[in-house]
Formats: C-alpha cells, structure tokens, sequence
C-alpha cells in the first residue's frame, strides 16, 4: 500500500492575513521621514515644509557655510580616531575573549564590554561631564582628547561585536594547524588570525566610524565651546530659523552611512565566507 | 603492558631510541563532578618508520593520544618521548611532528603552494629549497596541476592529499593522522588507504594513526593499538589483533565473532579439551602466557568455521538454521543454540551454486581447534 504523499507548503509568515499591510505600515514609517527630508533638501523655498521648487541652493550654501566646514571635518577627524582607537581594543578584547579556554567571569566580561549598549546615553553623558571636568581642572589640559576619549569608549562594542563573531566563526583548528607546523604563537597571529580576521575588523571600524559620526548626546555634553560637530552643530541650528540646509547637511550624511554599509556588505561577499 | 614497556626500553638501550615512547600517561579534563579520565596510565612504545594505529571507538581517548604527541594538550602526568627525547612540555611547534587533521584545517586564505611551504617558511628554510621542496611534495601527491589554486576550490580527496603535503614537507620524525579518511567517500577511502600506506614505505616516516574504522586499521597498519576507555587493550600486528584478541572487547570490536562459555576438563601441554555449555566438547589450542581454569570464554571468528547439515551427533555445535544473509561475497548464517544464543557462521559463495541450507533446517558446525581464541571469562 503505497499512501498518496500530500506536500504541505511549508510555514510561512507571508501566508498570515494582515502580513502585508503591516509590513507595508513600517516600511512607511521607517521611510516616509527620511524621502520627506530628502526631498525637501532640494526645496527652492527657504522653508522645510512648503515645496516652492527644485534646486540645489541649500547644498550650496551648506558646502560654503565655514561653520558647517568646520564641523564637518572636526566630526571625520574624531570619528576616524574614535573608530581606529575602539577598533584595535574591540580587536584585542575580542582575541581576549574567543581565543583563550572559557574561564570563570567570561560572561561578566562581555556586559561590561557591551556596557556603552546598556548604560543610557544620557547617565554615560552626565559622567563624562563630571570626570573630565575634574581632570580638566587638575591637570589643565584642554582640546579634542576628551571627545576622542568619550567617543572611543562608547564605540568599542559596536566595534567588537562584528570582531567578535568573525572570531567565533573561524574554527581555532586553523591555529593549531599553523602552530603544529612551527608557527610561533606571534607568526600565528600574523599570517593566520590576522588576514582571516580582516573582514570583520574592517565592519567593526566602519560601523564605530558611523556610531561617532552620528552622536549628539555624549558629545553636546562632552565639547567644550569651539567643539562643534556635525550633528551638535545642526542641533544648535534647530533653536534658531530652520532652514532647508538642515536637510542638505542630514542627507549628504545619509548619503554617506549608505555609502559605508554599501561598502560593508561588498567586504562580507567579497571576503566573508 | 609492563611487557610491552620493558622489551621498549630494552631496544632503547642497544639500537635506536624507539620513534614515540609514551611513559605512564594519564589525562585528565575537568575538574570536580565534570572530571573526565580521558587517558589512563597509558604506556606504549612506537617504533621507527612504523605505520602505527590506534583503534577504537569514539571517546576511547586515542585522539586525545594524539593531540598529547602533537602538544595540543598537556598530559596530567605521565612523559612522552621523541626519539628518546622528552617532549611533553614543548609547544607543538618545537616538536618535530606534524598532523594531518581530520578536517584538514587547510589555509582558506592561501594557495596550495603556499599551504605546503608554510611549515618551511616558518623553520627558515631557504626559498630555493622551499621552492624545491614544495614542488616534490606537490609531485609526491600527484597535485601539481593545481599548485596556484586556492583551497576552496579543491574537492575532498584533492584537499586531503594538501593536506598530507602540508604535514610531510618538514619532513617530521613522526607524523600524526587523526581519521583523515572519514570525510571521503567509500571508493576514494579505499584508495587512499592504499596510497597512504605507500606513501609512509617511500618517505620512511614513522606514521601515527588514529581511527575508529577496525578495516581501515587491518588494511594498512604494521601494528596496531585497540583502545577503549582511556585505556590500551592490546598491542600487535594486525594478524595478532584480529586471531589472538587478548579480550572480549577486542575480539568483538574487530570484525565479528561468536563467544561461547566453557569449562575446561582437561590440559595437555599448549591444548585444552573443553566442555561448552550446550554440552558438546571441543578442544582448543591455549594462547600463551595463558593457563586456563574453570571457566574460559571461547571466540570462535564466524569465517574458520563450516556448516554441515545434521546427519548425526558429530560436529562441534548443533543447532537450528534461523536466517540465511545473502552478502554476494559470501553468506551468514544464523544458528539458534540449544541454548538460546545465536551462533553465526561464514562461508565463502561459489559462482553458480544453488543455496544448499533453508531456514529451520537442523545444522552442526565444525571448527578446528587451532581456529578458536581462549579468553579469560
């Protein structure tokens, strides 16, 4: 007796009524703001919600506005140094923590790593205030440190996470096969963990150099006056006459995060097996 | 053991220092209620350009063995000797052995070539010799076609024979191999035990292999090691393993057999007469080292016996025909003892002969004395 085989179609969630309207619903959400600040970036008018025509005068403006300039390269130098500085001790705490037996606390060791992801933004902020101002004053040292510092730090497990799970995929045999053929453990580091490691570092940094670029709240707290980036800089132009420039300054930094994670999704096909 | 560790250290004394010469090893993982006794006391001597196995099932501690000569792992207590030579606190790459590992474990990121020159490049040899080296190797397993392709792109059998390039180019004094033939497919299996065993007489090298395929083992070791629970049953030559098995565990491990019970009646120098406790009585030859009383155990290997269909009382076994098992090569068939026990013999097909038994006919089965191994109960 042979039973006739009936193919049930597998589960899926695309079957389930309303699956498509509520998808459609957060798509709208998700990007109905960010196509209206697009769109009205290029608005002739100098308002940002009434639409008086195309043009390209608020990028203009923006690109020769000397506080935008400003802003903007001191954001891409301490993005650039935060994401350097995290990148190499995400990097090291990462090696730290895959690359060793399990031992007693490792759990503790990965919250107080993901700390910057927990802690609110805000109490993070309030406590760099306190402590760099005690150093400042006792020490008298001035200047941009401070931001790299603060920056660095909250940066780190965003950093570490890409690392860390390259790590995790990577089988340890590779290590002991470079070790079995008199590899020293520093040779091995170098032409085995290192090269196999690359993707991973390179979407740690990128994504720090995002997670900087893009902060206010710890860096409006941290700055002294004279520090102004990007994103500080646009917060304290909400409080006079909003023009469309807002929108030129948001988009071209949409333009780049995309750019970016253009950039990270080509390494992971590229390099990522 | 104690034998197998004094004749060692003899050998030691008057030729060459035997190739591994592991000295009461034991490894323990874990600690506490986790405690896991992976090797325990274990002595063992392997000699030079032998292709050596360890035999056993999973978690019987042989590859355990192995990654403690590769220094892997260091042994909880216990010395292992290279040439003579204390390696046990070396990290792996102050010794002279190499591994071919189960998965390869082959460089993603590297060519062929340069796989096979990493171990050279890391003992600082010089780039023409390297060169020279690597292409030998990539002669020696037939790869050179392929020295510039990346590994991912290799099959299994090509990446297999990377592999054992990679190990061999430094030319270690031993060289390890942990199942690397469990990946492959039954026919490439088949050849590469064939090639390995080649490829160990040309280079010379002492081979360490670890597997739990007991076929694999028989096809191509000089000797063999039977492991079971962290400990080492028996010592020998394939011959030796599969017709005198020290223990039950052996003899049933290593291809099939059939254990009867029996009493020992009698002793005449190296032959015994025995009383099976169907009640029939057979003779035996006595292994040595061996002096049995009371009760022994007695293998009796399914191919050394023959069936005959029951005409009288003659014969060393009586019994009823259960099953017929058509295997092409040759045919099994299940013998119900008056006891209860199956009994299960082997004989070889004829082309065109007719099946001569049928289920539930009377049989009895001979077997000549030589044939049988006595064990301890």
């Amino acid at each position: 007796m042979i039973s006739p085989i009936r193919k049930r179609p597998p589960f899926s969630l695309k079957s389930q009524p309303g699956f498509g309207t509520i998808a459609g619903l957060c798509f709208v959400m998700l990007y109905a703001p960010i196509i209206t600040l697009v769109v009205y970036s290029f608005n002739a008018g100098k308002y940002i919600s009434m639409w008086e025509g195309f043009s390209l005068q608020w990028y203009v403006a923006a690109w020769g506005n000397e506080a935008v300039q400003d802003a903007t390269i001191r954001s891409l130098y301490l993005a650039a140094q935060a994401s350097v500085y995290s990148t190499i001790l995400a990097t090291m705490a990462a090696l730290g923590t895959t690359r060793t037996p399990p031992f007693r606390g490792l759990t503790a060791i990965y919250a107080m790593i993901n700390q910057p992801l927990m802690v609110p933004e805000i109490v993070t902020a309030v406590a760099l205030l306190i402590l760099f101002a005690m150093i400042k004053s006792l020490t008298g040292i001035q200047g941009m440190v401070y931001l790299v510092i603060a920056h660095t730090a909250f940066c780190i497990p965003f950093a570490y996470l890409p690392i860390r799970a390259r790590l995790e995929g990577m089988d340890l045999i590779l290590e002991t096969a470079a070790a079995d053929l008199y590899a020293t453990p520093w040779k091995t580091f170098w032409r085995i963990t290192l090269p196999l490691l690359w993707p991973g570092i390179i979407a740690g940094a990128m994504l720090a150099f995002v997670i900087s670029l893009d902060d206010v709240v710890i860096t409006e707290f941290v700055k002294s006056s004279g520090q102004e980036t990007l994103p500080t800089y646009m917060l304290g132009q909400l409080r006079r006459v909003i023009t469309p420039e807002i929108n030129a300054i948001s988009t071209l930094l949409l333009g780049l995060s995309m750019l970016v994670v253009c950039v990270l999704f080509f390494i992971e096909r590229k390099f990522g097996k | 053991m104690a034998e197998n560790r004094g004749t060692g250290q003899e050998k030691a004394e008057h030729s060459l220092p035997a190739a591994i010469s592991a000295q009461r090893v034991t490894k323990v993982f874990g600690d506490g209620k986790n405690k896991v006794l992976a090797l325990d006391d274990v002595s063992l001597t392997i000699e030079e350009n032998e292709f050596f196995t360890l035999l056993g099932p999973s978690g019987c501690g042989k590859t355990t063995l192995l990654r403690l000569i590769a220094g892997f792992d260091q042994p909880t207590s216990g010395t292992i000797l290279l040439r003579g030579e204390e390696i046990s606190h070396l990290p792996p790459n102050q010794r002279s052995v190499n591994t071919v590992f189960q998965n390869y474990a082959l460089f993603p990121h590297m060519t062929v070539a340069k796989n096979i020159s990493f171990g050279l490049e890391m003992l600082g040899k010089k780039p023409d010799v390297i060169e020279k080296t690597v292409g030998d190797m990539l002669a020696l397993v037939k790869m050179e076609a392929l020295r510039d392709r990346r590994t991912d792109q290799l099959s299994g059998g090509q990446q297999q024979r990377v592999a054992l390039a990679r190990a061999l180019a430094p030319r270690p004094q031993v060289l390890l191999l942990d199942e690397p033939l469990s990946a492959l497919d039954y026919k490439l299996r088949k050849e590469m035990q064939i090639e390995l065993k080649q490829l160990q007489h040309d280079t010379g090298i002492t081979f360490i292999f670890v597997t739990h395929d007991q076929e694999e083992a028989l096809t191509m070791s000089d000797r063999i090691a039977v492991m079971h629970v962290g400990r080492i049953l028996q010592v020998g030559t394939p011959r030796q393993i599969y017709n005198q098995p020290s223990e039950r565990f052996v003899a049933d491990f290593i291809g099939k057999s059939n254990f009867l019970s029996a009493d020992v009646l009698a002793v005449e120098g190296r032959h015994a007469r025995l009383k099976l406790s169907s009640g029939q009585e057979v003779g035996a030859a006595i292994p040595d080292g061996m002096t049995p009383d009371g009760s022994v155990t007695v293998v009796v290997r399914p191919e050394y016996t023959q069936i005959f269909p029951k005409s009288n009382d003659a014969g060393d076994l009586q019994g009823v025909l259960e099953n017929i098992v058509y295997l092409g090569t040759d045919t099994h068939y299940h013998i119900r003892l008056p006891d209860a026990s199956i009994f299960v013999t082997r004989s070889q097909n004829q082309c065109k002969v007719t099946e001569a038994f049928r289920a539930g006919q009377s049989v009895s089965v001979v077997f000549s004395p030589d044939s049988v191994q006595l064990l301890r109960c």
